[in-house]
C-alpha cells in the first residue's frame, strides 16, 4: 500500500466533507485566476497601447525627459538620421526590431483666430507611415484593432487635434465632434486681440482661404532660437483620447511641419528616435546592446535611452495597484484554504485517533503517521488546484465569449471584457501550487498532533 | 529463552493532580510458544501489563525484556521498528484499516515490516487460506461479520512472523460460539507458527486454553500457573 493510495481512499472514506473542502479550494483557485486573468488583461493591453503609440525605448538626447518638456528645441538630436541607421543596422539590434522612426514633441499655443480662441497645446510630429506600422503591433493577440492615423494620404499641412482642443477652439461643427453643447460666450476685454506680432507673423504664413466646412488653427511655437513661429494648419480629424487632460491638448501632425515649427530653416532635429521591438520580452537585450553604442558609435551626441514604462509611469502604478490586489486577495483567499483544510485535517484525526493507536502500535512510524496525514492534505491541494484551474479556465472562457465590453483606463473606445488565463502558464501553475503548498502547510499542524499521540490513549480513544 | 522478561516493573498514571499506580513489583517471564492467559478483574492491570509487554508504553520503574531487546533503551522509531518485526497486535474492537480490503489489512504489517512483493503477496494468500478468508479477500471490513474481522485481524498479526502476539480481551465483542471459535483457531495459529499469544481475558473458556495463566490483582501478580501446574491440577 502506498501513502498516497492509503491518503486517497481516506480521502474519499468522508466524500461529503472532502468535496467541501474542494469546493472552498475551487472556488478560491477560480477568484485568483479569473481576477489573475482579467488584471492580466488589462496591463497587457495598456502596455500594446503604449507601445503602440510610444514604442518600447525612445533614444533621447540626455536629460530631455526631465527638462526637454519645457524647451524641445534645445534638447533635439541633431543627427538623428544617423541614430535611426546605426540601429536599424546593428545586427544585435535589427532582428528584434519592429519599427525605427523618429518624433517630435513640442509645445504652443493653437488658435482659431476667426472665432477669437485659443489654447495652449502638446505637439507631436510623426512619420505616419512608421506610425500606422507601430500601431499594428499586437504581441499578446489582444481585441485591440487601431486604424490607421487619420493624417494618412494627407498634405503636410494636415493636423489631428484631440476632441477637447476641438471644443475650445469651437471646431466641432466643421469636425462633427460629439457632446459639443452651445456654451455661453464671454464678452472678449478691449486688448485681448491677438498680438499684432503675432498677427503679423500669421499674416507672414502662405494661409490658403479655408474651404467651406474645413476647419484650420494656427499654432504658435517658439523655434531653436525662442522666437515664435506659426503655422497655419487644416485639421483633417477630432480624435478622443484616452486622458481628458491629454484629450484637451493633443495636437498631431506630420514630422516635416513640426521640424519647421521648431528649427524653421535650418537643419531639422528629433527629439527622440523610436524603437518599437518585435516582443516586450526583448527590452533589456536591447537596451543592453543601445548602452555599448551610445559609449562607441552614437557617441558623438549625449544620448540616453528611455523605456516604455519610465516614459509612461502611470502604466507602472497601474501594474502596481493590480499586483498589490491580487496578492491581497490571493492572501486572503490563501488564509481561507488554509483554515478549511486545517479543520477537514483535524476532524479527520480526531475521528481516525484509534486508527492512528493501531497504525503505531502495528510499527508505524510517527514521521509515517505525519506523511499520511501531509499526504491526504496534499492530495486535497493538488485536486482541488486541478479542479480549480479547470473551472477557473471554463469560467474565462464564458466570460470571453459572453461579449461583454469595457472601457479600460486611457482607451478610447469600449473593448472586450477579457478574463486571460488560458496561456498564462506561470499564473496558473503559481496558484495551483500555491494553493498545493497552502493545503499541505495546513496540515502540517494536525499532522504532528497526531504522529505525537500517546498510542495507548489513541487506542482507547472512542 | 523467554519472549518476555519483566523484572521490578512499576508503572504510575499522572491523572491530573492525582497518582494512579497501575503496577507495582512486576516480575513475569513469557516462555516462547506458549499461550498465556493474563487474568483478573477489570481495573486490576491486564492492558497496562499487556501495554508494556507490546512496546506500545513504557514503565516507570523496573526493566522489559522482549525477544531478547531492553525495550526501554531504544528510541520512539527504533521501537516502532521492533513492533512490526516483533510483535502482532489483536484488539477487542478488531480495529481493521476500513478503507482497505481484507487482503491489503494483512499485507500491511509486512509493508512496514519491508517485506519483497512476493514474499508479502505469498504470505498473505497462505494467512488467508488458513483463517478461512480467501474468498473475500477482496471484501473491505465494512462487509465481514465481527468474528471474520477478528480472524482478518489474526491474519495480520501473524502476518510479519512475529514471535509475539497480544491480544487485549479479543473475544469480549463476539457471541460465545463465534468467540470459541477465534479461541480455538487462535490456538491452532500459535501451534502452527510456533509463536507465544498473551491475551488479557477473564472468559473461562480463554483461560481453559491457556498454557500459562497469570492472576492480577491491584496491580499486583496474585499467581502465575505454568502448564505442567495446570495439567497436575486437571490430574
Amino acid at each position: 500500500m502506498r501513502t498516497l493510495s492509503l491518503a486517497l481512499r481516506n480521502l474519499l472514506r468522508n466524500r461529503r466533507r472532502s468535496l467541501t473542502t474542494l469546493s472552498a479550494m475551487v472556488i478560491g483557485a477560480v477568484t485568483i485566476l479569473v481576477f489573475g486573468g482579467y488584471s492580466r488583461n488589462i496591463t497587457l493591453s495598456l502596455q500594446t497601447s503604449y507601445v503602440m503609440r510610444g514604442g518600447h525605448l525612445q533614444i533621447q538626447r540626455k536629460d530631455y525627459f526631465l527638462y526637454g518638456s519645457g524647451n524641445p528645441a534645445a534638447y533635439g538630436i541633431a543627427d538623428y538620421q544617423h541614430v535611426i541607421d546605426v540601429v536599424a543596422r546593428d545586427p544585435v539590434l535589427a532582428p528584434m526590431l519592429a519599427v525605427v522612426t523618429q518624433t517630435i514633441s513640442l509645445g504652443g499655443i493653437a488658435g482659431n483666430f476667426a472665432a477669437g480662441v485659443s489654447r495652449t497645446i502638446i505637439g507631436a510630429g510623426l512619420v505616419v507611415a512608421d506610425r500606422n506600422r507601430m500601431r499594428r503591433w499586437n504581441d499578446f493577440d489582444l481585441s485591440i484593432n487601431l486604424p490607421p492615423s487619420a493624417l494618412t494620404g494627407t498634405a503636410e499641412d494636415a493636423v489631428v487635434i484631440g476632441n477637447g482642443v476641438a471644443r475650445v477652439l469651437e471646431l466641432c461643427e466643421p469636425l462633427k465632434v460629439a457632446n459639443c453643447p452651445g456654451h455661453t460666450k464671454t464678452e472678449a476685454a478691449a486688448g485681448v486681440a491677438a498680438p499684432d506680432d503675432v498677427t503679423a507673423l500669421s499674416a507672414l504664413e502662405a494661409r490658403p482661404a479655408a474651404a467651406p466646412g474645413e476647419a484650420r488653427i494656427e499654432l504658435l511655437a517658439a523655434n531653436v532660437h525662442g522666437a515664435p513661429n506659426v503655422a497655419s494648419l487644416r485639421v483633417v480629424k477630432a480624435e478622443r483620447q484616452g486622458f481628458k487632460e491629454f484629450d484637451d491638448m493633443f495636437v498631431g501632425m506630420h514630422l516635416a511641419q513640426a521640424q519647421r515649427l521648431l528649427y524653421g530653416a535650418e537643419k531639422p532635429q528629433a527629439t527622440a528616435v523610436v524603437l518599437q521591438l518585435a516582443h516586450t520580452s526583448q527590452i533589456p537585450a536591447a537596451k543592453a546592446r543601445l548602452a555599448e553604442l551610445l559609449t562607441t558609435t552614437l557617441k558623438r551626441e549625449p544620448l540616453e535611452v528611455q523605456d516604455f514604462e519610465a516614459l509612461n509611469p502611470f502604466y507602472g502604478q497601474a501594474v502596481g495597484m493590480f499586483a498589490a490586489i491580487f496578492g491581497f486577495m490571493a492572501a486572503l483567499i490563501g488564509a481561507i484554504v488554509l483554515f478549511t483544510v486545517g479543520n477537514t485535517m483535524s476532524m479527520a484525526v480526531i475521528e481516525r485517533t484509534a486508527e492512528i493507536g493501531t497504525l503505531r502500535a502495528m510499527g508505524l512510524r510517527r514521521s509515517g503517521i505525519r506523511r499520511l496525514f501531509m499526504s491526504e492534505a496534499l492530495l486535497l491541494g493538488v485536486i482541488g488546484a486541478v479542479a480549480g484551474v479547470a473551472a477557473a479556465l471554463c469560467v474565462a472562457w464564458l466570460v470571453n465569449h459572453a461579449g461583454l465590453t469595457w472601457l479600460p483606463p486611457g482607451q478610447v473606445d469600449p473593448v472586450p471584457l477579457t478574463v486571460r488565463v488560458w496561456g498564462e502558464t506561470k499564473m496558473m501553475l503559481g496558484t495551483a501550487a500555491g494553493l498545493a503548498l497552502v493545503a499541505v502547510v495546513s496540515a502540517w499542524w494536525p499532522a504532528r498532533r497526531a504522529a505525537r499521540m500517546l498510542i495507548v490513549d489513541a487506542l482507547r480513544h472512542v | 529463552m523467554n519472549v518476555v522478561s519483566m523484572n521490578q516493573i512499576g508503572k504510575t498514571y499522572h491523572l491530573d493532580a492525582v497518582d494512579v499506580t497501575a503496577l507495582i513489583d512486576i516480575d513475569l517471564e513469557i516462555r516462547p510458544n506458549c499461550f498465556t492467559v493474563i487474568s483478573g478483574p477489570s481495573g486490576s492491570g491486564k492492558t497496562t501489563l499487556l501495554n508494556l509487554i507490546g512496546c506500545i508504553d513504557q514503565a516507570n520503574r523496573g526493566e522489559v525484556i522482549v525477544a531478547g531487546e531492553a525495550v526501554q533503551k531504544l528510541s520512539d522509531d527504533a521501537l516502532s521498528d521492533f513492533r512490526a518485526r516483533h510483535i502482532g497486535f489483536i484488539f477487542q474492537n478488531f480495529n481493521l484499516l476500513p478503507v482497505l480490503t481484507v487482503e491489503e489489512n494483512v499485507e500491511y504489517p509486512l509493508l512496514l515490516a519491508r517485506v519483497p512483493a512476493a514474499e508479502r503477496k505469498r504470505r498473505v494468500g497462505a494467512l488467508l487460506d488458513a483463517v478461512g478468508l480467501a474468498d473475500k479477500a477482496r471484501n473491505i471490513p465494512g462487509q465481514l461479520s465481527g468474528g471474520e474481522r477478528q480472524r482478518v485481524a489474526i491474519a495480520r498479526a501473524l502476518a510479519p512472523s512475529p514471535q509475539l502476539v497480544l491480544a487485549d480481551e479479543p473475544t469480549a465483542n463476539l457471541d460465545s460460539h463465534t468467540g470459541a471459535a477465534i479461541i480455538s483457531l487462535m490456538r491452532e495459529m500459535q501451534r502452527e507458527h510456533h509463536v507465544s499469544f498473551v491475551f488479557s481475558s477473564h472468559d473461562p473458556k480463554v483461560l481453559a486454553e491457556a498454557d500459562d495463566a497469570v492472576m492480577i490483582r491491584d496491580g499486583r501478580i496474585e499467581k502465575i500457573e505454568r502448564r505442567e501446574q495446570r495439567k497436575e491440577g486437571t490430574s
